[in-house]
């Protein structure tokens, strides 16, 4: 079911416009970067080091390096200064940073970690050179374990530290012990965030090359952030950021994932400088499942203290964050950005919030969809579910009972964010109705009564989270590294057509076609001829590029600024031409008239013309058409919504099926309603793998069990029910154009309603959790446990 | 990943592939559809010099009714298995069970006597072929011989075909007036078999008269349920009692442990699929 919305009203905004990019993205008509070949590339492949922690103890290239076709081999004798990446959020004073060599030169951190590249004329000739490296490893023992990393004696991923904690932070907001105090029912658990891989169709790649007789080297690579990785390409290499070009084709698909500098990156940049001939690098499916970043993996320790009634007092929440081996670009605030978040949506007198950045032996963590939020909401929407258990209450009621009501906004929460708009009131009831809701507690009723080998359960996530990234002063408070701002140029062309230059960085987005319906709205221009460039700093110089949902709801506005200043100079430009003051004149739909004598006109396009061609223009005017536009966002923005899931769990086998999933979102104002609907079907099916499907498994000595898509299972269209979402629209109070954020809601939301809605399942067998996945054999146990007396 | 260099062999009939292999000496691999063996090749688990290409073969090719039984060429993809007349009005079990099979785009590719040579533990069509008994052609230098399926899966992606020899077809019986059902259990629609049983019963006035039950990774091979085919006959073909031979499900089986099902997880659905794939192949 989709929403989608036809407008009579001649806006594009709000119209379900077919993505003007989908064309060459599905017919592969485009450049990948793996499709780029320039004369003269070397291939480089690396060689991954085959245990978690051991000390390099003799490394012999020599075979490799006289093995047909090969250029050169390196080492990290070659590079011992070079970094490979670099943190861009160091979130205390005291935090201890690990950084990444962009080749081991001592000793190997991660099963994964570069010990040597080779550089040769077929990328099938680099890879088969390196199985004639030689290394020898001194084994130390793997720290796998989180909890026994934190240990006095436990052996240290980094020696020079003493420990393997990377930071701890705490923030009390209000008092919790006060809290709990007055508290009726205290409710403690621990969740797993399991770790998770993320999965982009395109892997990593990257093409390096130095452009003809000048400086520059130009960088082709499949990135979520070429303005970022240009300056911080510039900052590791040491090379002059004005000779540095940063170009994103066509991206397929990111997830947090290409939100990230990585060490091939650099290597290709340097030795593309230091070679003068272009260097190539793709990752293969095996090799990104070890080498790209990973996402999750928290242990979260969650307190809720309640009266009897019902009323939330305060949450306590203490969680461990395993780093993996190094900190990459936002490896340690990756679960900060869930801390204001713990409280959801929910009035509260306290929330104390600790977390504990841990070193492991394991593929460095960061960024995955959502991003310390999906955390956040998975531990406050199961605890609720948990309280609602203890008290005997029915949990949608309970949510009711604590949630900030419609009239209560604007809503400074415990975490001190101000929640613009929410209505979850309308998102609830919609969901419920859609859902069957009553029908389904009959039937889950039945089930229960009869015995019935399969039960039913059902399964509530109502969440809100806050995306668009971010005041550019908030960041700053936080100890980011960088700004949250984004930048929009409009030209419009001598023919009346339209050059949009954004710098966000779409990887599937839409954002050509969206960003086309804004602007046709605001000057009058028809899409079609609205060009969107992006990705590229030699065309689009100024951005903050796409994650965090940030795209539409901070680079929407730049988008509206831009526009009305386009607007604005085209009416003097009109005024002028049609010789009346500019208060005189009205435009609609690109055209330019004079109030009270619309005969007398002009448009948008003729003005562009005449804007070009400069011969009659006012005195204090400079010719041609465009306008540009840097904004920082006044704040967050907040989505929100109800998502039920209907759970069956065959208790003879463990196996979980999913029967109907209701996701009632409230994004705001709608640019694009179809943009929104896949948006949220592809996020969905994200979280509910989390859920079900997916998990990063290592075993004792750091291996990455889950290395291959046999083992790491991600769910298809056929293991999934078809969706049935509707919309709430609240609109931002906080964002011109109404937006909100909606490319992470999905899997924010999901996670926790399919985990709910499997306990609820399973609750008269006396199972209070389930770990993640559900898989058959992880439900199998926890009904087991239960039924040997211990709760799961 | 990409594999490394191999010489590729393009075989026209049974005899210049046996030729191939000869000249290749122990290096060398029959290549089917290529959709376990190109994956082997690609994360370079095993590098071959020569790949002997038989899936052009036309004997290789094609689906020949014996009368009591048919003879399904060694090449013949799932696919087809899954959408050949007559194996679907003669051996459905084996129709079903192709239909389970990964993914469209890998039933295309990949082909029945590929499935049984590959021998992954895990694999569904192997399953089929050991509880129906079926028998196994392969040339070789030496001629043709014929193995029963109780012999040809001898251990973990080990079968009774020699390195110089071809796997021609499976020989499979009909199976007129019996019920059969394939329960695959696993979590996603690619993902391999946590535990697959085959079953077939012959149901006579009320009871079980004849059974063939064979269950998928629980075991280096394809494992026969022996003890609970005799339990069943001569049984009545009721839920309980099949619930009841069922728990014999686990003698013979040595599962392992990986990272979707542990060894005692296996044991424990083998008991409950191996009942509901009687019961469903007994029409209840």
């Amino acid at each position: 079911m989709t929403s989608t919305v036809e407008r009579t009203d001649g806006a594009a905004i709000g119209r379900s416009d077919r993505r003007k990019e989908d064309g060459r993205l599905l017919t592969g008509r485009t450049n990948w970067t793996d499709n780029i070949q320039l004369p003269g590339t070397l291939h480089m492949a690396t060689l991954r080091s085959s245990v978690a922690h051991a000390r390099i103890t003799r490394i012999d290239t020599s075979a490799a390096a006289a093995a047909e076709g090969v250029f050169a081999v390196y080492t990290g004798a070659d590079f011992p200064d070079l970094l490979g990446t670099t943190c861009v959020w160091p979130v205390t004073d005291d935090i201890k940073t690990a950084t990444m060599p962009a080749i081991c030169s001592d000793k190997v951190s991660f099963a994964g970690d570069v010990v040597a590249i080779v550089l040769a004329t077929e990328k099938y000739l680099a890879v088969d050179a390196l199985d004639l490296i030689d290394v020898d490893y001194e084994p130390l023992p793997a720290v796998v374990d989180m909890e026994k990393a934190l240990e006095a004696g436990s052996t240290n991923v980094h020696e020079d530290f003493g420990t393997n904690q990377c930071f701890t932070m705490n923030v009390p907001w209000g008092d919790y012990a006060a809290a709990k105090a007055k508290a009726d029912v205290v409710v403690t658990r621990r969740f797993i965030n399991q770790r998770l891989i993320p999965s982009p169709m395109e892997p990593r790649s990257v093409v390096a090359a130095p452009m003809g007789m000048s400086d520059e080297i130009t960088i082709w690579t499949s990135t979520q952030i070429p303005h970022v990785l240009r300056v911080l390409l510039a900052l590791l290499t040491g090379i002059n950021e004005n000779n540095l070009r940063v170009v994103a084709p066509d991206v397929g698909g990111g997830f947090g994932a290409k939100l990230q500098i990585n060490r091939e990156e650099v290597l290709s940049v340097v030795l593309a400088k230091k070679l003068g001939r272009p260097i190539k690098w793709t990752e293969g499916r095996s090799e990104h499942m070890v080498s790209t970043h990973h996402g999750r993996d928290q242990i979260q320790d969650i307190e809720i203290a309640a009266t009897s009634d019902g009323t939330i007092l305060g949450l306590k929440v203490d969680l461990k964050a395993d780093m993996g081996a190094y900190l990459q670009i936002i490896t340690p605030g990756t679960p900060l950005l869930g801390m204001f978040m713990y409280s959801g949506i929910y009035k509260m007198d306290a929330l104390d919030f600790t977390c504990t950045g841990v070193y492991t032996n394991k593929t460095p963590t960061d960024a995955y969809r959502g991003a310390g939020r999906p955390e956040a909401t998975y531990a406050i929407e199961r605890i609720v579910d948990e309280l609602a258990h203890e008290l005997g209450m029915e949990p949608l009621e309970l949510r009711k009972k604590n949630w900030i009501k419609h009239e209560e906004f604007p809503y400074t929460q415990i975490a001190g964010l101000t929640y613009d708009t929410g209505n979850y009131e309308a998102a609830t009831a919609r969901a419920v109705e859609l859902f069957g809701y009553d029908e389904l507690r009959a039937e889950q009723a039945a089930r229960r009564a009869s015995g019935d080998k399969v039960q039913l359960g059902i399964g509530i996530s109502t969440f809100t989270e806050m995306c668009g990234l971010a005041p550019s002063r908030t960041l700053g408070a936080l100890k980011y590294a960088a700004g949250g701002w984004e930048h929009c140029t409009i030209r419009v062309t001598p023919t009346g057509k339209v050059e949009l230059v954004t710098g966000t960085s779409p990887h599937g987005q839409g954002h050509e076609t969206a960003w086309s319906q804004i602007a046709s709205d605001i000057i009058g221009i028809p899409v079609e001829d609205i060009e969107v460039v992006h990705g590229d700093t030699g065309r689009a110089p100024y951005g903050m590029d796409t994650y965090g949902s940030r795209s539409l709801a901070v680079g929407g506005q730049a988008i509206k600024a831009a526009g009305e200043r386009v607007v604005e100079k085209a009416r003097l430009m009109a005024a002028h031409q049609l010789e009346v003051s500019p208060d005189d004149i009205e435009f609609s739909h690109g055209t330019f008239s004079v109030k009270g004598d619309p005969e007398k006109s002009t448009t948008i396009q003729a003005v562009a013309w005449a804007a070009f061609t400069a011969h009659n223009i006012p005195d204090d005017m400079e010719p041609m058409l465009a306008g540009e536009s840097t904004v920082d966002p006044q704040d967050f923005s907040y989505p929100h919504g109800t998502h039920l899931a209907a759970m069956e769990v065959d208790t003879e086998t463990g196996m979980v099926t999913l029967r109907k999933y209701v996701a009632v979102d409230d994004c705001g104002v709608q640019v694009n309603p179809m943009i929104v609907e896949g948006q949220v079907h592809g996020g969905l099916a994200q979280g509910i793998a989390q859920a079900m499907f997916e998990g990063a498994l290592y075993d004792a000595d750091g291996n990455l069990l889950t290395a291959s898509m046999g083992e790491y299972l991600l769910p298809s269209a056929s293991d999934l029910p078809s969706f049935i979402t509707d919309r709430t629209v609240t609109p931002s109070t906080t964002h011109p154009l109404g937006t909100k954020g909606i490319g992470e809601a999905g899997t924010i939301a999901s996670t926790p309603a399919i985990i709910n809605g499997v306990v609820d399942a399973l609750r008269p067998l006396g199972v209070n959790d389930v770990f993640m996945p559900a898989s058959p054999q992880n439900v199998w146990r926890a009904i087991q446990t239960a039924q040997n007396g211990g709760a799961a | 990943m990409i594999p490394s260099a191999f010489d590729y062999v393009k075989a026209a009939t049974v005899d210049e592939a046996v030729a191939a292999l000869a000249e290749a000496g122990e290096d060398a691999k029959v290549l089917g559809g290529g959709q376990s063996l190109l994956p082997v090749l690609r994360l370079r688990l095993n590098a071959p010099t020569v790949l002997v290409d038989v899936s052009g073969i036309d004997e290789m090719r094609s689906v020949a009714d014996e009368g009591g039984s048919l003879l399904i060429g060694a090449a013949v993809t799932t696919y087809e298995v899954m959408n050949d007349a007559g194996i679907k009005a003669s051996v459905p079990l084996l129709a079903q069970t192709a239909g389970l099979v990964a993914d469209p785009a890998i039933r295309h590719r990949g082909t029945f006597g590929g499935s049984c040579t590959h021998a992954d533990p895990a694999g569904d069509l192997p399953t089929v072929a050991r509880a129906l008994d079926a028998e196994f052609v392969i040339a070789g230098p030496g001629g043709r011989r014929t193995v029963g399926a109780s012999d040809f899966f001898v251990d973990y992606f080990t079968t009774a075909v020699g390195p110089d020899e071809v796997l021609v077809g499976v020989r499979v019986p009909k199976l007129d007036g019996w019920g059969a059902h394939y329960e695959k259990f696993h979590r996603t629609a690619q993902a391999w078999a946590i535990v697959g049983v085959a079953a077939a019963v012959k149901v006579e006035g009320g009871s079980i008269t004849g059974a063939r039950i064979a269950l998928t990774n629980v075991g280096p091979t394809p494992v026969r349920a022996s003890s609970v085919e005799a339990a069943l006959v001569g049984g009545p073909a009721t839920v309980e009692a099949i619930t009841a031979a069922a728990q014999n499900a686990a003698d013979g089986t040595s599962p392992t442990s990986d990272t979707h099902a542990a060894a005692d997880f296996r044991t424990h659905l083998a008991k409950v699929l191996t009942g509901r794939a009687v019961a469903k192949a007994a029409g209840l």
